[in-house]
């Protein structure tokens, strides 16, 4: 059956699993290989990768011809995998897989078994098909490393020491590179937490090893969800869920990141219902989304979120809406007291309701890079936005 | 973070003396450098003035597309359909199209003249009968003109590439129309200098110049057709040549760009002979290069040269141009060639063997260090975007498939360029970043 939500008269789209899979796995020494004929790889490191000039990684794409296709012949992509690991010697190999492999049937798993049987190096594969958005891509790519190479016999440290914890899902796409990233560590560090690794910038893979020994995991985008719920699994530390954003949420976060390692249970601060009445409109990823709404309320500028992606870590309540169709988000737009979103979703909110410039990497890739404000912490220039 | 900046260029470069032709290195993984100056085809098919551009495919094949077209302003001309998962099981591809098609058009506050309707790889596996597709659409806009185009990189090995493809289809609307004996430019991206030796051939023969460059409007493109000669100097364009000279009976004159001067001599020969317009005596023309020529190697003054593929259709063709005026021509960056390079291939495996041949994708070279020009205190002069991003060179002529150039006069530009480009250093990360160089003016 046809669902109109698949069509976009002028609205963008968010970047694909594939991409996301390439995303969380960029610093980490490993070898990713896109199934794909072309374009997937410009596309990302284009659009959705801005590390280019500043660290080098070992991201590639198959270049799968027709025939290749048509044949099921996946010797090609083994062999031509196995050469360029020879070559370059990544830590890993991850294979990633777009439309085609998936009209194929490549069995991703099975392909990045033999490759390790040959190569001797851990190998990989993540069934992504281009037709998922990123959270599909990267979610699955971290807590897949963590499951393979964080050792058993870890502990969470002991109460009583400094807190310690993960930083969860954070890759460019949710947090650009304009400083949320080191804005976060640094208030984590003045407020005397110990950060252990951040899954997966600015950390060594050594790091990220030693992350069993975290007392408390933040889910910083909805991407990180699964491997918290891994870690928490294996090592049974607890997971928070949001993001500090505005004086008085980050208070709050700060709190429940406490009150996690004191009872052990999982906290989600800013899940809360949402408002009845008019309201503003935010539409992004839903733990940003939903961190940035009790930020607002906490201003008095009640709003919904509008989550146009698969994953939203139960952040989103009742009330908030769950849609990437074009006409539902114009018509979520008509009825708001404001918008904050991405700049590519002005076109669809009418020209009198308030609209609250908020680039997503993620979404508008590098366009309006520079606009991506240091949302972390207290001075977040949307919280001063006022209505009328 | 461990360091990656192991690999050697040397393990995957090659002298040309070694080299074979037309591909001198091993195929496999594929690294794409972040240099975005060539046009692909959505850049290509906003060309068309007053038409809409509509993609159907999966959700990660648009994201490189839609920001193509937002980057260049161009959202209100684009629009998308996503192919999900369920449409390749349950085999209504067909109805997706026509359905999402037409809401998109219904929606807009006014119809295009034309739409450059996308479809992807996975149509072409799933059988998806555009035949129907096509037939439904104009049976339900009549006022509008729709044209099949195709992103569908699966085949970019095969003998028609997307790119010749989509210069073909973009000329796919002009229709049968009364001839006036002029010329039409068939896909050549940016406009052709005004001082260009075809310009000055024309010059007084009363045959009108077209190109689409040149178009502001939707029945300014269809005026086109009106031409009895249709010029590709671009290989990727002979296709549409080809194409209009069968269908709309527009003589293909093929001249294509070169750096040879016996080669463009014999080019502008045919086109005065193919129009009927006097021959001049081209040795002031071919002087006037050579000095142009002379006084940049001068001004480069032994300035090593490295030069790339996507700046030129003939990267191996200037090489030995610039070679033989004296510049320091030391590497091209190219993964292979075309068959018109054979010559100038040979000529430098004779003259030149130790020209060194770099690849592009090869997967090294992503993990090299970009520090060529730093081992030459900085002056290394790089002709081309790829070239100027792998040795990491300040100096460097930001060209694309030739630019406007073309023939004596374009020698002589280009010969200008150089000396400019080796005295003023530029800020190269901010220019290769920029998708299709030049399609917005």
């Amino acid at each position: 059956m046809l669902r109109m939500k698949q069509v976009n008269r002028i609205l963008s789209t968010y970047t694909a699993d594939v991409s996301g899979v390439c995303s969380a796995l960029y610093e980490l020494g490993g070898m990713t290989v896109m199934h794909d004929a072309s374009g997937c790889n410009s596309t990302y490191n284009t659009h959705d990768e801005p590390r280019w000039y500043q660290i080098p990684s070992m991201v590639y794409i198959s270049a799968l011809t027709e025939m290749e296709a048509m044949m099921g012949d996946d010797s090609k992509l083994v062999n031509d995998v196995c050469r360029a690991a020879s070559e370059l010697h990544p830590r890993f190999i991850a294979l990633c897989g777009t439309p085609i492999p998936m009209m194929m049937g490549t069995d991703f798993p099975g392909l990045a078994r033999l490759i390790e049987k040959k190569t001797g190096i851990p190998s990989f594969g993540f069934a992504t098909n281009g037709t998922h958005s990123y959270l599909l891509g990267a979610g699955p790519a971290l807590a897949g490393i963590a499951r393979r190479f964080c050792p058993d016999g870890l502990k969470p440290e002991p109460a009583g020491t400094r807190i310690s914890v993960n930083m969860l899902g954070v890759t460019p796409l949710d947090f650009s590179v304009t400083g949320n990233v080191t804005a976060l560590r640094a208030l984590l560090l003045e407020n005397d937490f110990a950060v252990r690794s951040c899954w997966a910038m600015g950390s060594s893979m050594e790091e990220l090893l030693e992350a069993g020994k975290a007392q408390v995991n933040l889910v910083l985008s909805a991407a990180g969800l699964p491997l918290a719920e891994f870690l928490r699994e294996k090592y049974g530390a607890p997971y928070v869920v949001g993001l500090p954003i505005g004086k008085p949420c980050t208070a709050q976060y700060l709190n429940a990141i406490r009150e996690a390692a004191r009872t052990g249970e999982n906290q989600s601060p800013f899940r809360k219902e949402a408002p009845s009445g008019k309201a503003g409109l935010i539409i992004g990823e839903a733990v940003w989304g939903a961190s940035m709404r009790a930020a607002l309320a906490a201003d008095g500028n009640p709003a919904r979120v509008l989550c146009p992606l698969e994953w939203d870590a139960g952040t989103i309540s009742g009330g908030d809406l769950r849609t990437d169709d074009e006409a539902e988000i114009a018509a979520a737009a008509r009825e708001a007291d404001f918008v904050l979103a991405d700049p590519m979703y002005q076109p669809v909110v009418p020209a009198g309701t308030p609209f609250i410039r908020f680039p997503h990497e993620g979404y508008s890739g590098r366009i309006w890079r520079s606009e991506i404000p240091v949302f972390i912490g207290g001075g977040v220039p949307p919280l001063e936005f006022r209505r009328g | 973070m461990i360091d990656l900046h192991q690999a050697a260029k040397s393990a995957v470069s090659v002298p040309i003396g070694e080299a074979a032709f037309p591909v001198p290195f091993e195929t496999g993984l594929e690294y794409a450098a972040p240099a975005r100056g060539p046009w692909n085809i959505v850049h290509v098919g906003m060309l068309l003035p007053e038409s809409r551009q509509i993609f159907v495919c999966a959700e990660g094949c648009l994201r490189g597309v839609v920001l193509t077209a937002a980057e260049m302003g161009a959202m209100d001309r684009f629009s998308t359909i996503a192919v999900q998962e369920n449409n390749l099981l349950e085999g209504d591809m067909e109805q997706l199209i026509i359905d999402g098609t037409s809401r998109i058009l219904s929606e807009l506050p006014r119809l295009p003249r034309a739409v450059l309707l996308f479809t992807s790889c996975v149509h072409h596996f799933v059988g998806c009968d555009l035949h129907y597709v096509f037939q439904k659409l104009r049976e339900k806009f009549p006022a509008v003109d729709f044209t099949d185009c195709y992103m569908n990189p699966i085949m970019r090995k095969s003998k028609t590439p997307p790119d010749a493809k989509m210069r073909q289809q973009l000329y796919s609307f002009l229709r049968p129309a009364e001839q006036d004996g002029g010329v039409s430019l068939l896909g050549t991206l940016t406009p052709l200098d005004e001082e260009n030796d075809l310009f000055r051939l024309l010059s007084g023969s009363g045959r009108p110049f077209r190109a689409i460059t040149s178009c502001k409007t939707y029945n300014g493109y269809l005026e086109l057709s009106k031409s009895s000669f249709g010029l590709t100097i671009n290989p990727a364009a002979a296709l549409a040549g080809e194409t209009l000279e069968k269908r709309l009976g527009m003589r293909h004159l093929h001249l294509p760009l070169s750096y040879d001067f016996d080669e463009i001599a014999a080019n502008l020969s045919r086109f005065c002979e193919a129009l009927d317009i006097p021959a001049p005596d081209f040795a002031p023309w071919r002087k006037r290069a050579e000095e142009a020529l002379r006084a940049a190697s001068e001004a480069l003054n032994g300035v090593p040269v490295a030069i790339d593929y996507t700046a030129t259709t003939r990267p191996l063709g200037l090489a030995k141009l610039l070679l033989e005026h004296g510049f320091a021509v030391e590497s091209v960056y190219a993964d292979s060639f075309s068959a018109p390079e054979k010559p100038a291939f040979d000529w430098l495996r004779e003259n030149a063997p130790g020209l060194t041949l770099h690849p592009t994708v090869h997967p090294v070279m992503g993990m090299l260090p970009r520090d060529e020009a730093d081992a030459r205190d900085g002056k290394l002069l790089a002709i081309g975007q790829k070239a100027a991003y792998f040795t990491g060179t300040g100096y460097f002529l930001n060209l694309i498939e030739g630019d406007g150039h073309y023939g004596f006069d374009g020698i002589a530009r280009l010969a200008e360029e150089l000396a400019e480009a080796a005295r003023e250093e530029k800020d190269v990360p901010s220019i290769i970043q920029v998708k299709g160089w030049g399609c917005c003016g």
